[in-house]
């Protein structure tokens, strides 16, 4: 870490315009105005409020329509063209045809359940197609009660699908939520400053902002994360 | 207790028959012991009562309601401990110290709450069988309970299979004859 801020360092004093490569100091000190300005935390609360939002409708989707589709094969055929259509598209495609729908207030939140949607989906049907069918069989042989299937069998297989899954949809739903405000810039989020800052070419906010968006996205990740791996362990021994 | 019998049943897998007629009355509350090469269809013939395979032919008749079993693997969830393993598949009536009275009569005591996947193969066997012991059956049928287990734990576990499964029809299926012998059951070859 501390290598690769002196190598950071080393190439702006090489480059030596700060418009085209900012210094990490500079970035620090632009970060400490910024969290020193009006409406900062406003604007943090707008676009995590969006983009949180899109993934827990998207976590919750996903895991239902995995349920469905692990149930029922024809749920599944049916589901796969929606599902490859939505992880096949770009981004940016979206998020036009969005803006044509709707208004950009809320285009973060679209965007972000879009794209947890298929990945969660994925994720915990592999982890329901996983489940040892042997183990089913002695439920079956036992007359095992769904509760005690689902909290034995089933949770113990989905797990590592499941934690790997989100690890994976909590860091696109943040790149894709910015790159979607970046794209529609709604007033008062992340890519309304990210867009500005670069319409300005205020460089050093655009690394200030970018630093934000990556702690902002690993704290989310490693908070979500040990929460859903306390969730199953919890689970484990109750 | 009613008797289980199994009149001309036959399975074969793509070209392989592996059962071709097979017939014999298991006696309600009677232990029999069947021995067989490996590949004869014992396990075969224990899916089939289990109802996890279907027989193309044949007729299953006095098939009681509740069978509890040890399969050919021991069928455990790996981050549950003994006790959870246990309490899932036997009624609310079975209190947690009649659990641990079983565990310890098969020679875990101190292992009841540590996860499966910590546990050695001879002791997940033994959960294995404390969990057809406890759960609420009139059949019992064992693959192969003994696999993985020295000889003094094989007469331990014999000593509480016989004491645990009065009244019960207990089949079972074991390459050694010992066994037969020592849990007083009537030899069936396969």
């Amino acid at each position: 870490m501390l290598s690769a801020l002196l190598v950071w360092q080393l190439a702006s004093y090489v480059v030596g315009s700060k418009l085209l490569l900012v210094s990490p100091f500079d970035v620090v000190v632009r970060l400490v105005g910024l969290v020193g300005e009006e409406g900062f935390f406003a604007t943090l609360g707008f676009s995590f409020s969006r983009i949180a939002l899109g993934f827990f409708s998207g976590l919750l989707c996903g895991t239902l329509l995995a349920l469905l589709a692990g149930r029922f094969k024809l749920a599944e055929i049916l589901l796969w063209p929606y599902m490859i259509t939505v992880k096949s598209v770009p981004v940016a495609s979206i998020v036009v045809i969005a803006l044509v729908w709707m208004s950009a207030k809320n285009i973060s939140a679209l965007i972000s359940f879009l794209m947890v949607l298929p990945i969660v989906y994925t994720n915990i049907l592999e982890g329901i197609r996983s489940v040892d069918r042997k183990m089913l069989e002695m439920a079956d042989v036992f007359g095992m009660r769904f509760s005690k299937r689902l909290r034995l069998i089933w949770l113990p297989a989905i797990k590592p699908f499941a934690v790997s899954g989100c690890r994976v949809a909590l860091g696109l739903a943040w790149k894709s939520g910015v790159a979607a405000e970046l794209i529609g810039y709604p007033k008062g989020s992340i890519g309304e400053s990210l867009y500005y800052s670069k319409l300005y070419l205020y460089t050093a906010d655009l690394f200030a902002w970018t630093v934000v968006i990556i702690i902002l996205s690993v704290t989310f990740e490693k908070l979500f994360v040990f929460l859903l791996k306390k969730a199953f362990e919890r689970s484990e021994k109750a | 207790m009613k008797d289980l019998t199994l009149t001309n049943i036959s399975k074969s897998f793509g070209e392989k028959q592996v059962l071709c007629g097979f017939t014999h009355c298991f006696k309600g509350g009677s232990r029999t012991c069947i021995m067989g090469a490996s590949g004869k269809g014992k396990t075969t013939l224990f899916n089939i009562i289990l109802g996890i395979i279907k027989a193309d032919s044949g007729i299953i008749s006095g098939l009681p309601e509740r069978i509890s079993a040890v399969f050919q693997e021991d069928r455990l969830s790996e981050p549950f401990s003994a006790v959870a393993n246990i309490k899932a598949v036997v009624p609310k009536s079975v209190s947690e110290s009649e659990m641990l009275s079983c565990l310890a009569e098969l020679g875990l005591q101190g292992s009841e709450h540590l996860p499966v996947s910590e546990l050695s193969g001879g002791m997940r066997r033994r959960v294995a069988v404390a969990r057809a012991l406890l759960a609420e059956s009139e059949l019992i049928v064992l693959d192969e309970p003994f696999k993985g287990l020295d000889d003094a734990m094989r007469e331990q576990v014999i000593s509480v299979i016989l004491s645990r499964t009065k009244g019960k029809t207990l089949i079972f299926a074991t390459h050694d004859t010992r066994d037969p012998i020592a849990l007083s059951a009537e030899l069936l070859e396969l």
